[in-house]
């Protein structure tokens, strides 16, 4: 089958070239942040970093961090490097986690940001013939911005149906054969359950791919939604920050996100010393936006736990690959001093033949933490026999405990009663008050 | 023979009890029996009713977790020692049960016993031989 690219000069470009072109440009980049922003220039004064110490890529090591924490500080314009007057558009995070976080983009900064979307789209094998669902919000969330402009420049009839109103989805999604979705992988599931409640078997559903991010999801998870709509399902990463989906995508091989490295400089770093990681080792990523006018972040710290691989690619793409992040460093929860990913909670559920809806509960009694996880049940598992509910709990939490090294309380609940927000799903709460 | 109970998941959480018993007296449908098992996370509702059929069919579209299971009903006289025997024969056949419940007719100087037992053949053949009365759908339906 010929290999199909949207972009193929860059997409294929050998590791030297990218290389060159990476240091060639983020020389230009860093001097345009030191001249363009008074926040980085004073970080950047403060280690003693000139922008004539960086002649390449090589040196990228001497710049300091950006944090989430400094995004706060500089908002909302302080790591602006761009005139109002050149910015088309903002774009904001959800802003869960205390101040929103927004970011600047002129017409430039949004021409390549759709590229990149356009490049995820026919690595998950679209075209001019496919008609793209997208069901990521939209609005300030980057997700159904970005996909609906990648999904332009490629050409397809693209449906700009925002996440929420399900019933709506699977009307338009049936009677318009949509052939790709792009959604959250909860919303992907959610969607998933709904039509095989109404008795649509995979073959009956049109789409044939599905491209998914924004949320944490395992492997086991990819292998459910694949089998209930009947589509190869692709991984998308992003992140408003750098620009929004499409910093990395998924090729048909599955084993990890290429880089869109023309615009992105990955690194992997150890999250306690800062120290720069050779590639295939594990630690948080780090990114620099090579392109970026309007909100260039350098070497800004993601939290996001994962490894690179410049390993060759079936798919003949030479663009690094990420694999899938392990969990974040503000996603995992210290429980009774262990490290507990919600990832990995989602992996025991799958294993158990439990759907991954649930809820981690987490509180301090006395001086302890409770750790509680609440897991929807599987319609045909109920009984009316109460010891065999209580011993379905009690196995659940016997296989949490293997995984992680702690004993959690299980309670089964019924199905879809764990509060379930079509865009990003909400699985920890933490009711810790840490004095 | 059996007679068909249906087991609701109560949720716990004020007022969830009594949006299922709302739902079905909407629906016009009668409880004849029903017990209530309770967790510390949960309860389970177990009932007989008039119309086991339209009662499964509501509650299944309200969205209940719900579950039909086949239970003997048995008709033992009102007396001292009348649930001592009917028990006693199922001892005595080895048949195991996981719970039970009761309930007096409103007329009758009956009551009937419903037995959630692990086979129920069984325990239906073995009550009848020792003269017991077991209570069919019909005569639910009827009671």
């Amino acid at each position: 089958m010929e290999k199909r690219y949207y972009q193929k000069e860059i997409e294929t470009m050998s590791v030297e070239e990218i290389k060159k072109l990476q240091s060639e440009k983020l020389v230009k980049q860093v001097k345009h942040v030191y001249d363009n922003v008074e926040y980085y220039r004073k970080k950047m004064d403060e280690k003693g970093v000139k922008p004539e110490d960086i002649h390449g890529i090589e040196d990228l090591h001497l710049l300091p961090f950006l944090s989430k924490a400094d995004l706060r500080d500089a908002y909302p314009y302080g790591l602006l490097a761009k005139p109002l007057s050149e910015c088309v558009r903002i774009q904001s995070t959800s802003g869960t986690t205390g101040r929103r976080v927004v970011a600047f983009y002129t017409q430039k900064d949004i021409d390549l940001w759709e590229e990149c979307c356009a490049r995820a789209i026919v690595a998950a094998g679209g075209s001019e013939k496919d008609v793209c669902q997208v069901a990521y919000g939209y609005g300030l969330f980057t997700g159904g911005p970005g996909l609906n402009g990648g999904s332009h420049r490629v050409g397809c009839l693209t449906l700009p149906m925002s996440s929420g109103n399900t019933e709506r989805q699977i009307q338009f999604m049936m009677d318009l054969s949509a052939t790709i979705l792009c959604c959250t992988p909860s919303y992907a599931a959610y969607i998933g359950e709904t039509l095989k409640e109404k008795g649509y078997k995979p073959e009956d559903i049109p789409l044939k791919a599905g491209i998914f991010g924004a949320e944490p999801w395992t492997e086991e998870m990819r292998r459910g939604i694949e089998a209930t709509l009947g589509i190869k399902a692709y991984d998308i990463y992003g992140l408003t920050e750098t620009s929004g989906p499409g910093v990395s995508f998924e090729c048909e091989e599955q084993t990890g996100m290429h880089i869109n490295e023309d615009h992105f400089l990955a690194e992997i770093i150890d999250p306690d010393t800062g120290e720069v990681l050779p590639e295939g080792e594990k630690g948080e990523l780090v990114f620099t936006s090579l392109d970026k006018e309007a909100f260039p972040l350098l070497r800004y710290r993601t939290r996001d736990i994962c490894v690179l691989s410049r390993k060759k690619c079936s798919c003949g793409r030479t663009l690094i690959k990420m694999a899938k992040p392990m969990g974040r460093t503000d996603d995992m929860l210290i429980i009774r001093g262990v490290n507990v990913f919600p990832s990995q909670i989602e992996t025991v559920l799958l294993n158990e033949g439990y759907q991954p809806n649930y809820q981690i509960i987490v509180d301090r009694v006395n001086n302890n933490d409770t750790f509680d996880v609440n897991v929807e049940m599987n319609p045909e598992q109920f009984t009316d026999k109460v010891g065999e509910i209580l011993a379905m709990e009690k196995s659940l939490a016997n296989a949490m405990k293997t995984m992680l090294g702690i004993n959690p309380t299980v309670h089964l609940v019924a199905p879809k009663s764990i509060a379930r927000s079509e865009g990003k799903a909400v699985r920890v709460v933490d009711k810790r008050k840490l004095i | 023979m059996a007679i068909k109970q249906i087991t609701v998941f109560v949720e716990n959480r004020q007022g969830a009890l009594v949006e299922i018993t709302d739902t079905l007296a909407k629906e016009r449908v009668n409880i004849r029996a029903l017990s209530i098992a309770e967790t510390n996370d949960f309860g389970i509702l177990r009932l007989i009713v008039n119309n086991e059929g339209k009662a499964e069919a509501t509650l299944q579209e309200k969205g209940y977790l719900i579950k039909v299971t086949e239970v003997v009903g048995v008709k033992i006289g009102d007396e001292p020692g009348e649930l001592t025997s009917a028990l006693s024969v199922l001892d005595k056949e080895g048949i195991n049960m996981e719970y039970l419940y009761a309930f007096m007719a409103r007329t009758e100087k009956h009551a009937y016993v419903v037995l959630r037992v692990e086979d129920n053949a069984h325990a239906e053949k073995a009550l009848t031989d020792a003269g017991f009365k077991i209570v069919t759908l019909f005569d639910i339906e009827k009671l």
